[in-house]
């Protein structure tokens, strides 16, 4: 008798918590998924024109205020965006986006020292993007870009590789 | 009841049960689950005492689904819809998400009433536990106010339109209905602030409330102990664990399972979005509130409100006031012949008025469109559109793949490479061969306008776009087809393709009605007099199609 009663007892026990862990599985994995998995895209990107590169001169770099697609969440937005492009020496023009990779502040280009500088923690970026002080952890990040017809097209910004030293 | 002992550390136990005695020390858990598990309960207790907890878990469900939606949701007229159509779209598991939501709070109403039924039935709510059964009363109307609040939250026509009717019934309750209606903010259009209120009670009055009432509902039946049965009195009791608490999880696994394939095989639509100048929208509420509904119909005139609110009114009091209406004492279930009856009796006056609404609700007169899944093909031409139904036809995917999917025979067709111009594509279509030496693919035997707009639709297909130009409704890609192949586009213009000489067809189903436009086609001429229009006969099923097609283009 004592050791039916624990018999049953056993099974009623793993049976209950073996059925509190499947509840449990089929809510929290969904759930996860839902939280951190990226929304389907079924935008095609499209190239925005930043500006014109006739006039650029190389390693001088020129801030463009343009206008771009993007989608946050449900919206698709149409919004003003900048981008510091650079003619680099074998005239490929790049244009870096606007935030520090330290901790996303805004920085400008100082024409005196040839240098873009962050204001928020020092960061000190050299004309072709590579870090030159500062806290920053990689390079300034780019668009992706293209020229046609003269026109600098810009597309994603796609993150810069960490680099050492 | 006689607390259990707070735990001891046992000579030989471990770190664990150190940590375990330390932490009931401090805080008192583990005796409080012991003394809530190691409840005595009546011996007659068993399989027919498990829909309060199933209750309780569908209400923690509710509140763990609806914390993932509201995640993803904006509670403003403006984004509310959109913001769902993204949830349910776009995101991965947002559509399981909003379905178990969706059902599981229909899955509520039946296991609230359920349970109240039983509790009925068996005359448990007799003294002293008048009060657990007038807290089980509001339970089951703070579960209708979900029902009745979260309709709205969509935005689609559907939730608009209930959910004026709601606002209306309210603004004639006596006395109270100017202040009901502005309090529901709907004093006129339903808006803004009415959204904002029902949202504002859904997600942060009710679920308060209710967590309230349930300490208190699970307090009473506590307190009192759960109703034995007449013959329960001679037994010796049992204890709720394990025994009772197994029976209650594997009616609580039956219930997930049961909805979670809901959830997963039941599909929600999700209709237009909320269009208030909407004038043929025939709203119709929730269906367990169809009977409301329908019993509403029975009134006419001054009446009416007799229907609507009085009647409604008196049977939310009858439920409160049963424990001091019946006062006898427990007896068996056999012997409550009045109280089977009674029950018998709303169970078959509720099925009826449910089902006499369902049957005189009128069958929508064109094919809706479908918004919970992707719209893309909303956009496309005509001529795309058709050539998605020869798509569909020739039965292409059976050698391609598109976008997705493991490799077939033939290459990819939503892969930008092999899109080259319409011509090159026809010729391709009618002599594979001699386009792309060695191919193995038959020639398509369809005429040069079909083949173009196949080639059409190919040109449109990006791996992105892909599932959702797939998704495009038979309908549509049917009546598109009917429309292709009469050269409507030679007079009319559909998103911006075709020619001007007619007026545009987009927006259709605003200006004109169904009948109108088949009496249309038959014979132009005498709808709108001077048309250059020809007639057109069509068969029955290229009629509907056609004219369903052309009623979604916005």
């Amino acid at each position: 008798m004592g050791t039916d009663n624990s018999d049953r007892r056993t099974f009623f026990l793993t049976v209950m918590y073996g059925l509190w862990a499947a509840i449990g599985a089929a809510l929290s994995i969904p759930a996860a998924i839902y939280l951190f998995f990226p929304p389907k895209l079924r935008q095609e990107q499209d190239w925005a024109e930043a500006g014109d590169v006739t006039k650029m001169v190389p390693k001088s770099p020129v801030e463009m205020v343009f206008r771009r697609n993007r989608v946050d969440g449900w919206r698709l937005l149409s919004e003003k965006s900048t981008a510091w492009a650079v003619k680099l020496d074998g005239g490929e023009v790049v244009a870096f986006a606007p935030q520090c990779t330290h901790l996303g502040c805004a920085y400008h280009f100082d024409e005196a020292k040839k240098q873009f500088l962050c204001p928020c923690h020092n960061s000190v970026f050299a004309i072709d993007g590579n870090v030159v002080a500062g806290p920053a952890p990689r390079p300034l990040d780019r668009f992706e870009a293209k020229v046609q017809n003269n026109k600098l097209l810009l597309g994603e910004i796609r993150e810069s590789k960490e680099t050492t030293g | 009841m006689k607390p259990v002992d707070s735990p001891q550390v046992k000579p030989g136990g471990g770190r664990l049960q150190q940590l375990a005695v330390w932490l009931d020390h401090r805080t008192g858990i583990e005796t409080a689950v012991k003394n809530f598990l190691y409840e005595n309960i009546p011996a007659s207790s068993g399989w027919h005492q498990v829909l309060g907890s199933v209750a309780v878990f569908l209400f923690m469900l509710q509140a763990f689904t609806g914390v993932l939606l509201a995640f993803n949701y904006a509670p403003t007229p403006g984004d509310a819809y959109n913001s769902l159509r993204y949830i349910v779209t776009e995101l991965t598991g947002g559509r399981l998400i909003r379905g178990l939501h969706h059902w599981g709070a229909s899955m509520m109403i039946v296991v609230v009433v359920m349970h109240m039924l039983q509790v009925f039935l068996y005359g448990a709510y007799k003294k002293p536990r008048e009060a657990t059964g007038m807290a089980g009363v509001g339970l089951l109307l703070l579960t209708l106010a979900y029902g009745l609040t979260g309709y709205l939250l969509p935005w689609d026509n559907r939730a608009y339109w209930g959910t004026v009717v709601t606002t209306q019934i309210a603004a004639q309750a006596p006395l109270a209905g100017p202040y009901l209606s502005r309090f529901l903010g709907g004093a006129g259009a339903i808006g803004v602030v009415t959204f904002a209120r029902f949202y504002g009670m859904h997600v942060l009055l009710l679920p308060p409330v209710t967590s309230l009432l349930i300490v208190l509902h699970v307090y009473l039946v506590r307190k009192h102990g759960v109703a034995p049965a007449p013959e329960d009195e001679a037994l010796p009791p049992k204890k709720f664990y394990p025994e009772q608490v197994f029976k209650d999880t594997v009616a609580v696994f039956i219930a997930f399972v049961i909805l979670f394939a809901m959830a997963v095989l039941v599909h929600i639509p999700l209709e237009r979005i909320a269009d208030p100048t909407d004038t043929t929208y025939i709203p119709r509420p929730e269906w367990y509130f169809l009977f409301l509904f329908q019993t509403l119909k029975l009134f006419e005139g001054p009446l009416e409100v007799f229907g609507s609110v009085v009647l409604p009114g008196l049977a939310i009091l009858t439920l409160l006031l049963i424990p001091f209406i019946d006062r006898g004492k427990i007896v068996k279930l056999s012997k409550r012949t009045f109280a089977i009856a009674a029950a018998s009796l709303a169970a078959l006056g509720w099925t009826g008025l449910t089902v006499a609404a369902i049957v005189t609700t009128p069958k929508p007169e064109v094919a809706e469109v479908d918004f919970s899944g992707p719209t893309d093909w909303l956009e496309l031409s005509p001529v795309e559109m058709a050539g998605i139904g020869y798509f569909r036809k020739e039965n292409c995917i059976s050698c391609h793949t598109v976008g997705e999917g493991k490799p077939k025979v033939g290459p990819d067709l939503a892969a930008s490479t092999i899109h080259k111009n319409a011509d090159w594509m026809i010729a391709h279509f009618k002599r594979p061969s001699a386009m792309v030496p060695g191919s193995s693919m038959p020639p398509i035997r369809l005429t040069d306008s079909q083949l173009n707009t196949l080639a059409a639709f190919l040109l449109k297909l990006t791996s992105k776009n892909a599932e959702a130009l797939q998704s495009a409704p038979d309908f549509a890609v049917e009546g598109a087809m009917v429309y292709q192949a009469n050269s409507c586009s030679g007079c009319h213009q559909v998103n911006g393709n075709g020619m001007k000489v007619g007026p545009p067809l987009n927006g259709l189903s605003k200006r004109r009605t169904k009948t109108w436009v088949e009496s249309h086609f038959v014979n132009p001429q005498v709808m709108s007099p001077n048309t250059i229009m020809p007639p057109y006969k069509f068969t029955p099923r290229d009629m509907d199609q056609l004219t369903a097609y052309l009623f979604s283009l916005e």
